[in-house]
């Protein structure tokens, strides 16, 4: 597969479907195999290497074809789209796939729980087996777009029995099953983009797990490992980020401007620079679909740039850094880490290090991980999970 | 004669009072009326402590309004004590003038934006005779009489149309102040404006040394109890060093405040030691309450949890008087440590 290859079918689907019918476009845009052009034939994609997906986005972009709007469906196309490539049956890939990537369906994450979070192996959501179904009982929490998704990637307890990595297993949940029951939880922002989802005997086919019973915690892997990538590792131009939006605060307010911010601001431009650049290296070197470890690096770095620079942004502002645009409780149905004004973006730029991971997690993972130092004693390996403290 | 930098009885005494006044009536995330704090606050005279016996106030000194606003930034109060220093310093700068003397007696407003530092310019307000024109924008705890800094005077005036702005700390919040024409009485004061904002500067170091000190508190309390992994996240290394080191912060934020709070009262080393302050613990404060929200994880983002109280109002002190970097270049020269 060539770059001429790929302009030569984007023209194609450009000259056969009308732009204006968005539905319609994406979804023969998805089975013209222009989705994700990594992804097999078939679902999406047409096993070309990822690297040339920014040529079908550009060419697409310059005709004025309409896109997925991936803000906000962030979560089905970063997370669930590659666990469910990589360990779902064949079904589910040709039901799941398809409106997951249209927008047509928005997915979300119920991973963790009141008591599970950094551990989220600790989870206690039960599902219990009942004939060709599973009944699911449990509280999940900080749920981000519960309250617009069809669907979940769910993780539950099958054995309480025995040591908590081995007895969990992974699920596709419909939320619009009787049982589950979503509601608002509001943020430092003001708005409540993310949710506590209590689930009462949830009944859940056989045919929606994903991966062996027993096997949720390999399969949650998978996601997780996406997740630190989707977060921190999009390829974007030169101050594409908050280096770009804190940049053109700058550039438009001279007044404001001392030297010390100078400093730090011309600081933390250069690292957001090497920063972008280190995503492109680590993209070039990934094989399709299978993130290293690597990624939590780039999320690391990424949630600390973006607060620092979101915090002298506001500190820049000084007059107009005291004041905020609305405290409202809103549901936004996009999460927009770098929109709004000055300190809705400090403030939400500190869930970058809780959310996905803690930076916390993520430096204990690069430790052990990648640097291969000892690991971090552990009391809660070899026990079975209903005797661990908590 | 510097006096020590450990409380006395009697800062011992009002820091009681106060904290009780508090712990009866915490700060309430969808309640931000301090109505009832404050009037307990001004039947104890902890509204009026600089202010001399002769004209109404307690005749104490600025080391007691420093423990006051310590205890309120523990509390995240939601009280005009900030805008009330700054208005009375100000006004003490000119208790010759019988206008000024009054309006010790009430409440005032010094109006100048928050984010002003001593020596900073100001807004343009234009003098016509007796009449203001002008806008301050951004300005804290507006109420009272309206004292206005225009032309090297202090007017005073009650006539404005004021603005209230949507704050970031809902806490303390700011608003719009436009003169058309005001007006105004003439109170001549010297450096007044100048005087106030470093006393507010050296204060304000105190509550941010109460706000850092509550992150701190609330952090290890909770790391104490919160379980992951089999085992209490406080057990982990990586955390109690965090904890430690904001710990020894607090220890050298607490000391430079009590002494910037104490050289207001002797004179001594007053500038220096406001700025040296200001400078160092505004950046405690916000270092804590950023820490507080991280190690709570995701309860940390919640508007239910009080940390988002305290990391806005310790991200907007940060600005207020003076950013540190600014007041870093005021300390510079005093310091004889030139550009
Ligand atoms: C904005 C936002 C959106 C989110 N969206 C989702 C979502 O859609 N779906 C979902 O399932 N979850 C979501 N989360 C939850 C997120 O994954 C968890 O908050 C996170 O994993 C931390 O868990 P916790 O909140 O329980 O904190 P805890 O695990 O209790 O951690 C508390 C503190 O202790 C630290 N800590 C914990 N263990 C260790 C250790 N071993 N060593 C050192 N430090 C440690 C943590 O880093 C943290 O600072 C979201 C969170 C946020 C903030």
């Amino acid at each position: 597969m060539t770059e001429e290859d790929l302009l030569r079918r984007v023209a194609a689907l450009l000259a056969e479907h009308d732009t204006g019918d968005r539905t319609a476009f994406l979804r023969a845009r998805f089975d013209a195999g222009l989705a994700w052009v990594h992804f097999p034939e078939g679902l999406g994609g047409l096993g070309a290497p990822i690297a040339l997906q920014p040529v079908v986005e550009r060419a697409l972009a310059a005709a004025g074809a309409p896109d997925n709007n991936p803000r906000r469906i962030g979560i089905g196309l970063g997370m669930a789209a590659p666990t469910i490539l990589r360990h779902g049956t064949d079904a589910q890939r040709a039901r799941f796939l398809r409106p997951l990537w249209t927008g047509e369906e928005v997915w979300c994450q119920l991973f963790s729980e009141p008591g599970a979070g950094s551990d989220l192996a600790g989870l206690a959501t039960r599902a219990r087996r009942d004939g060709d179904d599973w009944v699911v009982t449990g509280q999940k929490v900080w749920t981000s777009s519960a309250h617009t998704a069809r669907w979940a990637i769910l993780i539950a307890r099958t054995d309480p029995d025995v040591p908590k990595h081995a007895g969990m297993t992974y699920f596709i949940c419909d939320m619009t099953a009787p049982g589950v029951d979503v509601r608002p939880l509001r943020q430092i922002t003001g708005e409540a983009e993310f949710n506590e989802v209590f689930l009462t005997d949830v009944r859940i086919p056989d045919a929606h797990r994903l991966g062996d019973v027993g096997d949720g915690w390999r399969v949650a892997q998978t996601t997780l490992m996406n997740e630190r990538v989707a977060i921190g590792g999009r390829p974007m131009p030169r101050e594409g980020g908050m280096a770009g939006v804190v940049a053109e605060t700058w550039r438009q307010n001279p007044e404001l401007r001392t030297p010390e911010l100078h400093d730090r601001l011309v600081r933390l431009w250069v690292e957001s620079e090497a920063l972008r650049l280190a995503g492109q290296r680590l993209r070039e070197s990934l094989a399709a679909g299978h993130p290293g470890p690597e990624g939590s690096a780039m999320k690391l770095a990424f949630a600390r740039l973006s607060q620092r620079l979101s915090g002298l942004e506001v500190e820049f502002l000084a007059a107009d850094g005291l004041r905020y645009g609305d405290w409202t409780m809103r549901r936004p149905d996009v999460v927009d880490f770098t929109g709004n004004d000055a300190g809705y973006r400090y403030l939400r730029a500190k869930g970058n290090s809780i959310e996905g991971g803690t930076s916390e997690i993520l430096r204990g993972i690069i430790a052990e991980r990648i640097l291969g130092l000892p690991a971090e004693a552990r009391v809660d390996k070899d026990v079975p999970w209903k005797d661990l403290p908590r | 004669m510097s006096q020590s930098l450990v409380d006395t009885d009697v800062e011992t005494q009002l820091r009681t009072a106060v904290a009780e006044v508090l712990e009866d009536n915490p700060t309430k995330v969808d309640d931000l009326d301090g109505a009832t704090v404050w009037s307990a606050l001004r039947a104890m005279g902890a509204t009026t402590l600089p202010v001399p016996e002769e004209l109404g106030g307690q005749g104490a000194g600025w080391r007691e309004v420093a423990v006051v606003a310590e205890e309120l930034g523990r509390a995240v109060a939601p009280v005009p004590f900030l805008g009330s220093v700054l208005a009375t310093a100000a006004l003490l700068r000119a208790t010759d003038d019988p206008h000024a003397a009054e309006a010790l007696r009430g409440d005032a407003t010094l109006v100048v934006p928050l984010s002003a530092w001593p020596g900073g310019p100001l807004p343009h307000i234009t003098v016509d005779g007796d009449r203001l024109t002008g806008t301050v924008r951004s300005v804290a705890d507006v109420r009272g009489t309206l004292v206005v800094p225009a032309d090297g005077a202090l007017w005073l005036t009650e006539q404005a149309d004021i603005t209230p702005v949507t704050s970031l700390d809902r806490t303390r919040p700011v608003a719009d102040v436009e003169f058309s024409g005001a007006k105004a009485v003439r109170v001549a004061a010297d450096g007044a404006v100048e005087h106030a904002l470093r006393v507010g500067a050296a204060i304000l170091a105190a509550e941010q040394v109460g706000i850092a000190e509550w992150c701190l508190d609330t952090t290890v309390a909770y790391l104490k109890q919160r379980y992951q992994f089999g085992r209490p996240v406080g057990s982990y290394q990586a955390l109690k060093h965090r904890l430690a080191d904001l710990w020894q912060e607090i220890v050298l934020a607490r000391a430079a405040a009590k002494a910037a709070a104490d050289a207001l009262d002797t004179g001594e080393d007053a500038a220096l030691l406001a700025y040296a302050a200001q400078s160092l613990c505004a950046e405690v404060a916000v270092h804590a309450a950023e820490e507080c929200v991280q190690l709570h994880g995701g309860i940390g983002m919640t508007w239910e949890h009080p940390a988002h109280l305290y990391l806005k109002r310790a991200k907007a002190d940060e600005i207020a008087l003076g950013t540190p970097g600014r007041l870093r270049v005021l300390l510079a020269p005093l310091a004889d440590l030139p550009a």
